[in-house]
């Protein structure tokens, strides 16, 4: 059987200044795995989300969604930034954070109506955060601020979902909360890549893996690649870590 | 005159009243696009452009010979745009950070009108005088077709800004996801940015290059302190703006004729500092009251749950015990004694208190109410 392939990046090479932080990456992400992305501070996690959704602008290399350009499937994507990317002090309420993952269907100057609402407020009670909807965001705990992103990926209703750690600064309830809602978005078909930093973690959430450092060290099944040999390529230390499954 | 002369006077008055009007309405759009540069952290932005504008005049004067001052704003205006493409340019091209870019066109810029303008003040050219009013400001010198082109600005600013709504919130909320949803956001960053300008070079006239971006970020500043709503924040800061405006140009022409600018200034600071203090969720009474409300009740339940505590041990929960057995537990006092006789959770005899069954009972689920508050 042919395998699909969600996002493929060919070559892919970006820089900050004169260092590179992605060096000749090649990537391919099959359709409706759930995939960390794992690596140490600085080995290029985030740029590579962010250079895939046209955030960044590579030196060199391709980017497809579904075997064509980004821009063309803008539709598709999905985005959950780090929380931390954001001032929390802005003056708005959960839902109208949420609300603005229905701005890009909506496209220019067109004001979301009623469907765009109920669209939000259903987003919100999938992540328990419906009582909170009228809160000033400022007011919202860490994790109720990290669940109120993902309900705005989830308004987007796309295929494929790109999560900058999602499970930074969370108590353990919400990260199961936002686990179980990864999974099931996987069992409904979609492709989801996850910045990760847990890596005790890795065998038990996800069935996909990348270890990055600057250059691509390795990508596969976690059942197959997720050892000692690769944490120790990646990390430079022998990273001994428990593996269950 | 007063300030109730002033007043009567611009009913009456032609000229009184153009110069109340244009205040109002430059006050107003400053209100407006200037929550945008506080909300976008750039309010040091309306600083270095309004610096940034003054060779523009300068050039102007020298190459026109005239002081019109809608050729003076266009001089302005070109050369406060040129200043802000270059901060752009030095953040964006250089390992500079953006307070160095803007302190160095600003000073940059700044010193360069000075140069011009001290030229141009030894020049025989009697038509010179009063261009130093750029400095400072002089709402006096406004006619009716310098109001009527900020009216017709802020006419068109109020119509992008209710077109572009949606954009321009996501943009200062989330740059980087608005990009991903496919908006330029290049075009809403210059069309923000430019209005910026064009507010700051309208307000140059009355309040003068020095003080502008007071007027930009005072008003969002103090709006910001009544909602955490982005629309009730901007009309409020357009409001606060007008008021500012109209209030410093009446105390300032009421008055030995003081400059505009300062004036307006100062009246858009007493706006901020009622703000600060008096705004009923972020401001600093109301939030050292709700402290210490919240501190007493602690310390009053903090007491209960020590009473409950030696209370319990006993068989009937109100026999009486001595209140010096307090004593070496901390934040009671006489007063919070009879806080709690008022609540009727205990009983004062002389010297004793005694737990009451309604104590008992709060005392008992103080744990589980202080969780779910």
């Amino acid at each position: 059987m042919k395998q699909k392939f969600a996002i493929k990046v060919d070559d892919l090479t970006v820089a900050y200044d004169y260092k590179p932080v992605l060096w000749d990456i090649d990537l391919a992400v099959p359709e409706g795995v759930l995939m960390a992305i794992v690596g140490p501070n600085g080995a290029g996690k985030s740029t590579l989300i962010k250079a895939v959704l046209g955030i960044i602008k590579p030196i060199a290399g391709s980017i497809s969604i579904y075997d064509k350009p980004y821009k063309e499937q803008r539709k598709l994507v999905a985005y959950v930034p780090q929380k931390g990317s954001v001032d929390w002090d802005f003056p708005t309420t959960a839902i109208d954070v949420v609300m603005m993952g229905t701005y890009g269907s909506l496209g220019w100057i067109k004001r979301p109506g009623q469907k765009e609402k109920k669209a939000a407020l259903e987003a919100l009670e999938k992540v328990g955060m419906l009582p909170f909807k009228n809160r000033q965001i400022s007011q919202l705990s860490g994790g109720q601020q990290q669940r109120v992103f993902l309900a705005r990926a989830l308004v987007q209703n796309a295929s494929i979902y790109f999560m900058d750690e999602p499970f930074q600064g969370v108590d353990a309830s919400t990260e199961i909360a936002i686990i179980n809602i990864l999974k099931e978005l996987r069992k409904a078909g979609k492709t989801l890549v996850v910045v990760h930093h847990d890596l005790q973690t890795v065998p038990e959430y996800f069935d996909w893996v990348t270890f990055l450092n600057v250059k691509k060290i390795a990508a596969g099944p976690v059942k197959e690649i997720f050892n000692d040999d690769n944490l120790t390529k990646t990390y430079g230390i022998n990273y001994k870590v428990a593996i269950n499954k | 005159m007063s300030i109730t002369e002033y007043f009567e006077l611009v009913i009456t008055d032609y000229t009184l009243r153009t110069i109340t009007l244009g205040t109002a309405v430059l006050g107003a759009i400053c209100g407006m696009l200037g929550s945008f540069a506080v909300l976008r952290k750039q309010s040091l932005l309306g600083d270095a452009i309004s610096h940034a504008a003054l060779p523009g005049i300068a050039i102007a004067f020298l190459i026109t010979g005239a002081k019109d001052s809608n050729v003076l704003m266009l001089g302005a205006l070109v050369s406060g745009l040129i200043g802000t493409f270059w901060i752009r340019g030095i953040t964006s091209k250089t390992h500079l950070k953006s307070d160095t870019a803007l302190g160095l066109i600003l000073s940059l810029f700044f010193g360069f009108g000075m140069l011009l303008l001290t030229f141009i003040q030894k020049q025989p050219n009697a038509n010179q005088a009063g261009l130093d009013k750029y400095l400072f400001g002089q709402a006096a010198t406004l006619v009716e077709k310098d109001v009527t082109i900020m009216v017709f600005v802020t006419g068109i600013c109020l119509i992008v800004l209710l077109l572009f709504w949606k954009e321009f919130k996501i943009l200062l909320f989330d740059a980087d996801y608005t990009k991903t949803l496919g908006f330029n956001t290049k075009f809403i960053d210059i069309l923000i940015t430019f209005f910026i300008v064009l507010a700051i070079v309208l307000g140059l006239q009355t309040v003068g290059v020095v003080l502008m971006s007071a007027l930009l970020l005072a008003p969002a500043a103090a709006a910001r302190q009544w909602t955490n709503s982005l629309k009730v924040m901007i009309i409020l800061a357009a409001i606060f703006g007008a008021f500012s405006g109209v209030l410093g140009t009446a105390i300032s022409a009421s008055d030995n004729n003081l400059s505009t600018g300062p004036v307006i200034v100062l009246v858009a600071g007493v706006f901020v500092l009622f703000s600060f203090i008096f705004s009923p969720e972020r401001g600093i009474l109301f939030r050292e009251i709700r402290f210490r409300k919240n501190r007493n009740d602690l310390q009053l339940k903090k007491t209960l749950q020590f009473m409950y505590g030696i209370a319990k041990t006993h068989e009937n929960i109100s026999h009486p015990h001595a209140i010096r057995i307090l004593n070496n537990f901390q934040g009671f006092t006489k007063g919070s004694l009879r806080t709690m006789e008022e609540k009727e959770w205990i009983q004062l005899k002389g010297q004793e208190w005694s737990l009451t069954p309604v104590g008992f009972e709060e005392a008992k689920n103080l744990f589980n109410q202080q969780k779910n508050d």
